[in-house]
């Protein structure tokens, strides 16, 4: 599966493993729930752990761990759902996170440019069609009134 | 008023452009129904019981003679030649075709005019006083600050998909004309005891399914902090608003559930951490104020002895202004108010011609600006009194000079089940009952200040709940039947309408409102206003006479 970083369509190295199903080997992402209940088994995982941040969750209970993360993965679990947008705007802001963000989920190309803005940087989708557009959403708009993160 | 500069232009513009392209995609098939709605709706466009309806941004309710002629435009060409003036201050084209809609939005941006945000899950217009910078009991001029607010939320990227819709308003004088105390966030502009204008901030007031009057989160905040205290309730609100149910949705649910002292706390907390990264500096405002400094008012406009004159030989020109024009902080101004309820007329709908009309009346008299009222008429702000006998018989030829602002027939209305595709009742046509009944406009005048707020459901468009007649619209198996209520005000004094009894039969509710005004007059005492019978009698009389 191919996704975006940084505006580019890459290859997906990361793997997103349920509370339920083994860790296997590789780089993977957990639950903020599974990472908080296995903390000392996940530290000893072979590839890199990156963190499921689901909208009811708040990110400031991983913002003293920010420096050992390299993704955080936040939740888009219906297009319409946007506490996502304010998650990864508290990372980006507040916690100075500097990893990837990424937008994992249901939600459509044209929240890109919006999702884009507020810090995230990695984007998955569904349909492999909406890599190119979403890459040229996010070039929607070449004046902006709020600062954000970007 | 506020004028573009070259970034505003092009970002609308580029919106244009953006929702073309979805567009587009969604007659080639390419974006799916529920997708696109979300989309089209940030652009004001829904789908109606006979078209989709177009809403266009009245930004706090300001218009130019410019973009009135552009309004007057779109209405011959893509609509039925007329428009409708809403509850906050925007404008809405009743019959456009989809397609059609990106040329509309082109349209309207050449003249510094969108739909952005008028619709949809997110931040709306920014609605105020009607008479801002004009009338004698202003603190502050508010429309700077709406400004402020209008370019803080036109695409916030992390607020564009919150729970529900989210409405702000802002009054910046003693009498509150913009109902600030039913919004999501209602501003006030107030003076502190050091002397320092500054907000009150309410939160969580509204109406629709369950209409709550706002509450004081903050009862003063430093200008300078607006946009960061803002940015922290719509935060809060983002992150902990209910999701799991559309009609619970709203702030206010939220503000109701956790309690005021509760939410105060959760803004208060994040309002610290970003309070000092966005200050609004003293040189920003003053940028946007210079956008709103008065007119250049001739200074001896008091001296026309005309006025008087025609006021003593013209009983209907006096009645006129009695009823429809407003004190002007200048001696020897008055502000005009434009009648969008003629008997004949759908309450607040405008023809392109009398568009058209109020434009060049507009440029002639009133410097060129006309603004939208909450209640659905239009003011031309400052005119001459040497000028408004002219100006009377003027608006009388184009039926907009109904001497009923503030009466029983001056009725927000909405469009009902002929134009909605969520109302259970028909509006307009009860309206129009109503308006028959109280043609004599002796009667109307003796009657003298009242609301009546008419919504065709649940969804309370009209401001029924805070009508001091309420009518609301309800479908009991297929039949329309009407629940009154009494007593509400969306005022200073805001209260939500009690109710009257049992909902009411289609042909019983003109005779109901006839009852209701007859007993007002054998109730009330010298000269006092119908509100203030009810809140002394209570509704007993009232529905005693009507069950």
């Amino acid at each position: 599966m191919k996704i975006i970083k940084d505006k580019q369509i890459i290859e997906n190295s990361w793997r997103h493993i349920a509370d339920d199903e083994a860790t296997g080997s590789g780089d993977i992402t957990v639950s903020l729930s599974r990472w908080n209940n296995e903390k000392s088994t996940l530290a000893s995982h072979s590839g890199d752990i990156g963190i499921r941040i689901a909208p009811a969750d708040n990110v400031a209970d991983i913002a003293d761990e920010l420096n050992n993360i390299t993704l955080v993965a936040v939740e888009l679990p219906a297009f319409t759902d946007g506490r996502a947008f304010s998650h990864a705007r508290l990372l980006r802001s507040r916690y100075g996170y500097k990893g990837e963000i990424r937008a994992i989920g249901s939600y459509m190309a044209d929240q890109a440019f919006y999702l884009n803005r507020v810090g995230v940087n990695a984007f998955e989708f569904e349909n492999a069609t909406d890599l190119a557009l979403a890459i040229s959403t996010m070039n929607d708009f070449t004046v902006k009134y709020q600062e954000s993160s970007n | 008023m506020y004028q573009y500069n070259d970034d505003d232009q092009t970002l609308i513009n580029e919106r244009v452009t953006q929702y073309r392209g979805q567009t587009e995609r969604y007659l080639k098939g390419e974006l799916g129904e529920d997708e696109f709605r979300a989309l089209r709706l940030m652009n004001g466009l829904y789908v109606q019981t006979h078209a989709p309806m177009l809403r266009v941004a009245g930004p706090y309710g300001l218009l130019s003679s410019k973009q009135l002629r552009m309004l007057a435009h779109v209405a011959r060409k893509y609509d039925k030649s007329y428009a409708h003036i809403t509850t906050r201050q925007n404008i809405q084209f009743n019959w456009p075709d989809l397609k059609d809609v990106p040329d509309i939005l082109a349209d309207l941006a050449s003249v510094q005019m969108h739909a952005i945000q008028t619709s949809g899950n997110c931040l709306r217009n920014t609605t105020t006083d009607h008479l801002a910078g004009v009338c004698t009991d202003e603190i502050e001029d508010p429309r700077a600050y709406c400004e402020i607010i209008r370019q803080w939320t036109i695409l916030h990227p992390e607020f564009a998909y919150l729970p529900r819709k989210f409405k702000i308003a802002v009054s910046g004088s003693e009498q509150d004309r913009a109902a600030t105390q039913l919004h999501d966030i209602g501003l006030h502009l107030i003076k502190n005891d050091a002397g320092e204008i500054g907000f009150r901030v309410l939160v969580g007031g509204g109406l629709g399914r369950t209409p709550v009057i706002g509450k004081v989160i903050r009862p003063f905040l430093e200008k300078q902090h607006l946009l960061s205290y803002l940015e922290a309730i719509v935060r809060v609100y983002n992150l902990n608003g209910r999701r799991d149910n559309k009609y619970k949705a709203r702030i206010k649910i939220l503000v109701k559930e956790s309690g005021i002292d509760q939410m105060r706390d959760w803004v208060e907390a994040e309002w610290q951490q970003i309070k000092t990264s966005m200050e609004v500096s003293d040189e920003r405002y003053a940028e946007i104020q210079a956008h709103f400094t008065p007119p250049t008012y001739v200074t001896n406009a008091e001296q026309d002895n005309s006025f008087d004159a025609n006021k003593e030989q013209s009983t209907a020109f006096a009645t006129w202004i009695k009823y429809n024009t407003a004190d002007h902080k200048i001696p020897g101004y008055r502000a005009a108010f434009i009648s969008l309820k003629a008997p004949d007329s759908p309450p607040g709908d405008i023809t392109d011609k009398q568009l058209d009309e109020i434009a060049a009346l507009a440029d002639l008299y009133s410097f060129g600006e006309v603004r939208t009222t909450h209640r659905q008429n239009m003011v031309l702000a400052d005119i001459k009194q040497a000028d408004l006998f002219e100006l009377w018989q003027k608006l009388d030829a184009l039926s907009l000079a109904t001497p009923n602002i503030g009466t029983a027939t001056d009725m927000i209305c909405c469009p009902g089940l002929d134009f909605c595709a969520l109302a259970n009742a028909g509006s307009i046509g009860i309206a129009k009952e109503i308006n028959e009944a109280l043609d004599d406009i002796d009667y109307l005048h003796d009657i003298g200040d009242l609301k009546i707020n008419m919504s065709g459901c649940m969804n309370g468009c009209a401001h029924q709940s805070v009508g001091h007649i309420g009518i609301l619209g309800v479908d009991k198996k297929g039949v329309e039947w009407y629940q009154l209520t009494l007593g509400g005000s969306s005022e200073n004094e805001a209260a939500l309408g009690e109710r009257l009894g049992p909902a009411l039969a289609k042909d019983q509710v003109t005779q109901a409102v006839s009852t209701i005004l007859d007993v007002y007059i054998k109730q009330r005492l010298d000269e006092e206003k119908f509100l203030d019978t009810v809140k002394r009698v209570g509704v007993t009389p009232f529905k005693e006479a009507i069950y």
